[in-house]
């Protein structure tokens, strides 16, 4: 080491971190930014996020500080000698190893025992009898929403029928068809039952889409080819958004369903008035 | 005179042509590298501001724009269309040419035969193929945004059937095969790199130089060499897949029944996942193809400038060995709700948290290194220094991501934008501004200006956190990425304001790195000529002139006596010991 | 110097009356049977759109019978027989999108002439065209007073457009390299001026309805007309 090496850059690395720290934490707060408002009943997902959450958050403060510490603490000077510390020994190897494990053991904690895996396995497990069904189709760049009917069935249907008076393809000839109710894209908005299981099921007509409910803690691709399926329990009343996820193209940050969450019985009640599959499509 | 002799009869003299254009030099090819993704970088940039001015001004006309970008910004307002074609182009600018080959390509290039004593690649004529594919693939790719049609935009994952269906987006057209051709040239140039630095690594060492005795530098290209060698091909695999269903009516990708635009799409039979599988299975790995180049040159220059072992060496080898494995088993964590067997999502979430092991381990031996050493604060040493600081928020908020129900909310939104952009974009950026600090003087034979250097360290390190961490808070309220304007949501529209503080911050972040471009190009050809041995290293490359002559070494090839960290050993009369310095000299 | 161009105009009123010895070929397109009840389409999902139309559903335009029994949006042009060559005019066609509606549904454009698409509407729209034989497009106007221009290269009937953002949006372009066609309006008339003496297959297509062809013989200084009858298909 030839020359004393300058102070500032640890003093600015130091300086940087805790002011924008606090600054942070102050703009947060007072913004209120923070997940969206929960409406649904996967209050694990936030309960897992808020706890890796504080473990990453201490591990950030702790790792950047003595980071930022170090470059002040052991900025050069040509009279003294870096510690020699090669770490060749079976107890430093041990001391290198230590940290990592532990972090490990956190995350691993965190993910998964506090109701990660459960959560997931529920999720994409059975889906509950009494469940609401309803089918949402992505296409560019709307929704089409269908609900089975009285029948709790929803109709067939082919591609080859499509047209813009039956936009899904549904083919009336199936009786579970004629009582389906069909929104066609950008025509309808999602009612949907409180307290009660909803159940999506996900298609799509043309690109990859995703129905993402931030207020449900909900996120599905809509595969072409496919219907994936998700499912949850509507928590809270109230008019919430539904957004596309996957870029599907020119219009996919505008790919909205207004979703209206209302007590069962009004949900019913608004279904009952309106007009089945077969009185349209004949 | 004998001496001059015997380095004519190994490499003969060489034209303009050969030694600066059609070069087999790995040194010249590696500048070549350097310059090219130079290039690229400053044109991914440009086009994040582009993107960034959208965000901080939606729907307010800037006719500047229309002077610059033509048709696209009729009447100063950025047609959404082509915010989908810049996301596309910057992703795929940024990660595969700058990132991928102006690092790799350089640095692999350059340090491979200089610090493990060989006097060029196994392979030059083919290392020389690998830049001129390289450079043919940027020909394509830059040929693309003058097509009536647009760049491809379909996002850099360019996920069928968006990517697939000319209809289904402008950037969906003569772009999006352009792009594939691009990618296929540029998979071929990786490999043809790739062979030559796992074979130079594993023959052409000097006397003396045990794997154990290489620098970590060589390990983490070794081991970037390797993963591109095994993953790259899939995505050729893809690519080439992708362009028989857009341009010979075959469905791999695309299912039957599909309605585009209103018309009925003759496709049948494909699976969209298919692609996706077939896209992360490199995609994953390409992030630490990115990645461990940096972290590599990371190590090497922290070592050096602290003026102390790199701490735990072999652990650290083995933590870079480990992530380059686990990295090829954990691409599914991209797809959590992608529609994939559920099941395989949780085997996916195990993987994808053990990688966090070795991440880990590597990243608290650093930590070590630097602690109770002699930091030496060069340029070089500062970015190195920052990758830390912008790697341990990208690493962290990683195990977010890694947890399957947590990645349910947080999939496809800022937070996932901001996590990459740490984790590996600006972190490997400040890798790749380490290595150029602190190789240029022996690339080029003259140092950089050491003011400006740190000038540009702390405008670029300040403002990469200006610009990303507000993004994870944008994430966490849930805003998804990819969208043109974020005036349509509720949820979205809050940050409105927030999108004109990132936007100012990107331009001063940006602004700042034509201070490097300035130092850059002003040091190679008026900088102070360098020593052989500037930074006092250790590293074989250190030992022989700046530059190094063609064929590296003089009629001799050195000797390798000691491991490549030996700083500050007691008893030792200088505080370095080049690992060609014979043992018995330390003994006396 | 407007005597000089009085005189002028004069003359060229002249020259074109004595060489304008062409026929016109009008009439109306009929519905037969019971009109269909129109399709309603509510705009629920886009809240500005349904704004614009005080959250009351818009019958589409598929089917619109006028009050007189006749066919609206039927697109009539010669088919065959049209000699030498005509150059489009110069002003634009204008098709505008406004309430989340193109105006008109349907409209016919010479090859070469400027088609103007422009956005009256505060909010994306995007016009994607799907023409078989001249090249398709697809552009998005994000904000209001948007325009952009495209010409067609090539005849083609029809050329469908879509707006995806709202996808019950549709129109439908003829493309002809002549100008005789017509679109039918709120009374079902259609009128063909200039057309010269000859034999000549005229065309009525209707987006739901398909397409009917008759061949007529027009002479010089001639007013013909015909009639064409819809029936609903099922």
């Amino acid at each position: 080491m030839s020359e004393k090496q300058s102070k500032f850059h640890g003093l600015l690395f130091l300086f940087f971190f805790i002011t924008g720290m606090i600054l942070s934490v102050w703009v947060v707060l007072r913004n209120g930014w923070w997940l969206p408002e929960l409406a649904s009943d996967r209050e694990t997902i936030d309960k897992i996020f808020v706890t890796i959450f504080i473990i990453a958050g201490i591990l950030f403060i702790l790792s950047e500080l003595s980071l930022s510490f170090f470059v002040l603490k052991y900025s050069g000077d040509p009279n003294r000698r870096a510690f020699y510390l090669p770490g060749n020994t079976k107890k430093e190897i041990l001391w290198s190893i230590l940290p990592g494990t532990l972090v490990v053991i956190i995350l691993e904690i965190s993910a998964e025992f506090l109701g990660g895996a459960s959560l997931w396995g529920r999720i994409y497990g059975e889906v509950p009898k009494d469940a609401f069904l309803v089918e949402i189709t992505g296409e560019q760049f709307a929704w089409n929403v269908r609900y089975p009917g009285p029948d709790g069935k929803f109709g067939k249907t082919d591609p080859k029928l499509i047209s813009t008076d039956n936009p899904l393809g549904i083919d009336i000839s199936d009786e579970a068809a004629k009582d389906d109710i069909v929104f066609p894209a950008g025509q309808g908005i999602l009612y949907l039952p409180l307290n009660r299981p909803v159940v999506f099921l996900i298609r799509s007509k043309d690109v990859i889409h995703s129905p993402y409910l931030p207020n449900f803690r909900v996120k599905q691709d809509a595969v072409p080819g496919m219907t994936t399926r998700t499912w949850f329990v509507p928590k809270k009343e109230g008019e919430f958004e539904l957004a596309c996820a996957e870029l599907c193209g020119l219009g996919h940050y505008r790919m909205k369903l207004p979703v209206v969450v209302e007590p069962a019985e009004k949900v019913e009640e608004w279904l009952r008035e309106q007009t089945p599959a077969a009185d349209l499509y004949y | 005179m004998s001496v001059e002799h015997a380095a004519v009869e190994v490499h003969h003299k060489e034209s303009f042509l050969t030694k600066y254009i059609f070069s087999t030099d790995h040194k010249t090819i590696a500048r070549q590298y350097l310059i090219t993704g130079i290039i690229w970088g400053v044109i991914g940039m440009i086009l994040s501001w582009f993107m960034r001015l959208q965000l901080a001004y939606p729907n307010q006309p800037m006719p500047f724009l229309e002077k610059i970008l033509g048709r696209w910004a009729e009447g100063g307002i950025l047609k959404p269309e082509f915010y989908v074609a810049l996301i596309t182009m910057h992703g795929t600018i940024m990660v595969f040419f700058l990132l991928t080959a102006g690092l790799s390509g350089t640095f692999s290039n350059y340090l491979i035969p200089l610090q493990i004593g060989a006097r060029d690649m196994a392979f030059p004529v083919l290392n020389m193929l690998s830049y001129w594919v390289f450079f043919a693939a940027s020909v394509v790719m830059l040929i693309s945004f003058f097509v009536q049609t647009g760049p491809a935009g379909a996002g850099w994952t360019m996920y069928p059937p968006l990517s697939a269906i000319k209809s289904a987006i402008p950037g969906a057209d003569v772009g999006a095969t352009l792009w594939l051709i691009s990618m296929g040239l540029f998979i071929v140039s990786s490999l043809l790199g790739a062979l030559n630095y796992i074979t130079t690594t594993l023959n052409y060492r000097t006397k003396g130089m045990s794997m154990w005795r290489l620098p970590i530098t060589v390990w983490g290209m070794f081991v970037t060499a390797i993963l591109g060698l095994l993953s790259f091909p899939v995505l050729l695999a893809g690519a080439v897949m992708l362009i028989f269903d857009r341009e010979f009516g075959t469905s791999f990708f695309v299912p039957g029944g599909l309605v585009v635009g209103g018309q009925p799409v003759p496709h049948e039979g494909g699976n969209p996942i298919l692609w996706q599988h077939l896209f992360w299975f490199l995609g994953h790995p390409e992030v630490y193809i990115v990645l461990l180049p940096a972290v590599s040159l990371v190590g090497e220059i922290l070592a050096t400038n602290a003026r102390k072992p790199l701490f735990a060496y072999k652990v650290s080898v083995g933590a870079l060995i480990g992530i380059g494995a686990l990295s090829m088993i954990v691409w599914g964590h991209h797809m959590y709700v992608s529609g994939m067997n559920p099941i395989l999502g949780e085997v996916f979430v195990i993987t994808t948290l053990a990688i966090s092991f070795p991440t880990a381990i590597l990243i608290f031996n650093y930590l070590v290194t630097i602690w109770r050493g002699n930091l030496r604060l060069t340029p070089g040493m500062l970015f190195a220094l920052g990758f830390l600081g912008l790697f341990i928020p990208g690493a962290l908020t990683g195990a977010f991501l890694a947890t399957a129900p947590v990645d349910i909310q947080l999939h496809d939104t800022y937070f996932v934008v901001a996590h990459f952009h740490f984790t590996m974009a600006t972190a490997a950026a400040f890798g790749m501004f380490a290595g150029v600090y602190h190789w240029f003087p022996k690339m080029f034979g003259r140092m950089m200006n050491d003011k400006l250097g740190k000038i540009h360290f702390w405008g670029t390190f300040i403002g990469v956190y200006l610009i990303f961490f507000p993004m994870f808070f944008q994430g966490i309220a849930g805003v998804p990425r990819r969208y043109y304007s974020f005036t349509e949501y509720n949820f979205t529209s809050q940050f409105v304001g927030l999108n004109k503080f990132i936007t100012i911050a990107a331009f001063v972040a940006g602004a700042t790195q034509l201070i490097f471009l300035f130092n850059f190009f002003w040091s190679m050809f008026k900088g102070p000529k360098a020593d052989k041995n500037p930074w006092k290293a250790n590293t074989l490359e250190w030992q022989t002139d700046s530059p190094p002559p063609h064929g590296n070494w003089g009629p001799e090839l050195p000797v390798v006596y000691r491991g490549p960290y030996e700083y500050s050993v007691p008893g030792a009369e200088e505080d370095y010991i080049p690992q060609t310095v014979p043992i018995k000299v330390e003994a006396k | 110097m407007i005597k000089k161009s009085v005189s002028l105009l004069l003359l060229a009123l002249v020259v074109s009356l004595s060489f304008g010895q062409n026929a016109t070929l009008k009439g109306v397109v009929k519905f037969k049977g019971e009109a269909p009840k129109p399709r309603l389409i509510s705009m629920k999902a886009d809240r500005q759109c349904d704004a614009m139309h005080g959250g009351k559903p818009v019958e589409a335009e598929d089917v619109v019978v006028n009050q007189n029994g006749t066919l609206k949006w039927v697109f009539v042009y010669v088919k065959e027989g049209v000699k030498g060559k005509y150059n489009p005019p110069a002003e634009p066609v204008v098709l505008d999108q406004q309430g989340c509606w193109y105006h008109p549904h349907v409209f016919g454009i010479m090859v070469g002439q400027k088609l103007e698409v422009r956005n009256s509407d505060p909010l994306l729209h995007n016009i994607h065209a799907m023409p078989k034989k001249n090249k398709p497009f697809n552009i998005g106007q994000p904000v209001k007073g948007m325009k952009s221009y495209y010409t067609f290269t090539v005849p083609e009937v029809m050329v469908p457009f879509k707006c995806d953002v709202h996808p019950w949006m549709s129109a439908y372009a003829g493309v002809l390299d002549h100008p005789f066609f017509s679109v039918t309006g709120d009374k079902g008339e259609f009128e063909i001026k200039n057309l010269p003496p000859g034999t000549y297959t005229i065309e009525a297509w209707h987006a739901k309805l398909g397409t009917q062809v008759q061949t007529i013989t027009v002479k010089a200084g001639e007013t013909k007309t015909i009639e064409f009858t819809f029936e609903r298909k099922k």
